[in-house]
């Protein structure tokens, strides 16, 4: 019979490891950012961002009863050149309704100086953290999907950017 | 004797109110909710865990904490399972993401490290007779289990942004560290050949 040696160390290494691939998976993703030299590099899609996604919304004035403003820009990956026109879907779990809901998704239109801003209401915290979905999603460029994280459920704003490659 | 239970009463229930008057629980579903609360309860059962197989619970005989060890634990289980069950009919693929660590939220893949600990350690329970688990195989197979559910299961809590208010949650955390830290100590679960007091071979 073989006597198998426990220590203290051995028992730390053994549940270390373990918690180790946790953070490592948490950490991970972060660490994948692309580098280019030439120029404004286009956005990659944030992990989780297409999360009940609704392909289509409807551009309209305000989302709901409004209270809260998404806001941001859209560029050209390269020259950074302003796109306007663009179509930016936004979409959060709110005080009006959850993230899957219908009325809980607005679209809207980038200015002259490719920036967009559009009221919508509250977003409060879901899954452990007040964020909110954009997307790209028109085809003249690559679809992209942000989800930009509040930096505390209090705030009444949140920006994301973006920066298009052809498709 | 009546302290440890008053305290253990106050460090459960007293975030278990906080967030049950929540106002962020105006804007969430009945099953979101219950999601919510059976992790609340979860992180409480596994307080009381370290404090049954201490024998700080008095007036639990040794054998009785034993026993109550392994209805605790079948109830951590069964808290989990409404856990990620409702998290998952709340939003599909957010869940999909935790399950598969893909997640952009940090306190993810510590709670999903933490259940599969906690799965493991329950299907071995169930099996340990059936297995002929020897009393020191079975501690050094749960220890490290017992370390990555203490560990993830706070870092996870304390990281998420909910219906949890904060002192209360990091009390609670505290507690479940400080319970397990002296449960190690005082069972010596490091010691070599050695056999725990009350436990049969």
């Amino acid at each position: 019979m073989t006597t198998v040696v426990f220590n203290r160390r051995s028992l730390l290494v053994a549940g270390g490891s373990v918690l180790a691939t946790g953070l490592l998976a948490a950490g991970a993703s972060g660490l994948i950012l692309p580098a280019r030299a030439d120029g404004l590099a286009p956005t990659e899609s944030m992990s989780g961002g297409a999360n009940n996604y609704r392909k289509g919304a409807a551009v309209v004035d305000r989302i709901g009863k409004g209270g809260f403003w998404m806001s941001g820009t859209v560029r050209r990956a390269g020259d950074g050149a302003p796109l306007a026109g663009q179509r930016i879907q936004i979409w959060a779990h709110t005080v009006e309704g959850q993230e899957h809901e219908p009325q809980s998704h607005g679209a809207t239109l980038t200015d002259k100086d490719g920036k967009f801003r559009l009221e919508m209401p509250q977003i409060i915290p879901i899954f452990g953290q007040p964020h909110g979905h954009l997307a790209y999603d028109s085809g003249e460029f690559k679809t992209v999907f942000l989800r930009p994280v509040m930096r505390s459920a209090k705030e009444t704003s949140l920006e994301a950017h973006f920066v298009l490659q052809p498709a | 004797m009546i302290l440890i239970w008053v305290a253990l009463a106050v460090a459960v229930g007293v975030p278990i109110v906080f967030a049950a008057t929540s106002e962020q629980l105006a804007w969430r579903g009945p099953v979101y909710i219950l999601a919510g609360f059976a992790g609340i309860v979860a992180l409480g059962l596994v307080l009381v865990q370290p404090l049954l197989i201490g024998g700080y619970l008095a007036p639990l005989s040794a054998y009785r904490g034993r026993r109550a060890h392994h209805w605790i634990g079948g109830a951590l289980v069964l808290a989990v399972v409404i856990h990620v069950a409702g998290l998952w009919i709340t939003s599909p693929p957010d869940m999909i993401d935790a399950l598969t660590y893909a997640s952009p939220t940090p306190f993810s893949p510590f709670g999903v490290t933490a259940m599969w600990a906690i799965f493991i350690v329950a299907l071995l329970a169930s099996l340990r007779r059936r297995l002929e688990l020897r009393p020191r195989t079975w501690r050094f197979i749960h220890m490290p289990l017992a370390i990555v559910i203490v560990v993830g299961s706070v870092v996870h809590c304390l990281l998420i942004e909910g219906t949890m208010e904060t002192v209360s949650k990091a009390v609670l955390c505290a507690a479940v560290l400080a319970a397990t830290i002296k449960v190690m100590i005082d069972l010596q679960v490091w010691r070599k050949r050695r056999t725990l007091r009350g436990e049969s071979p």
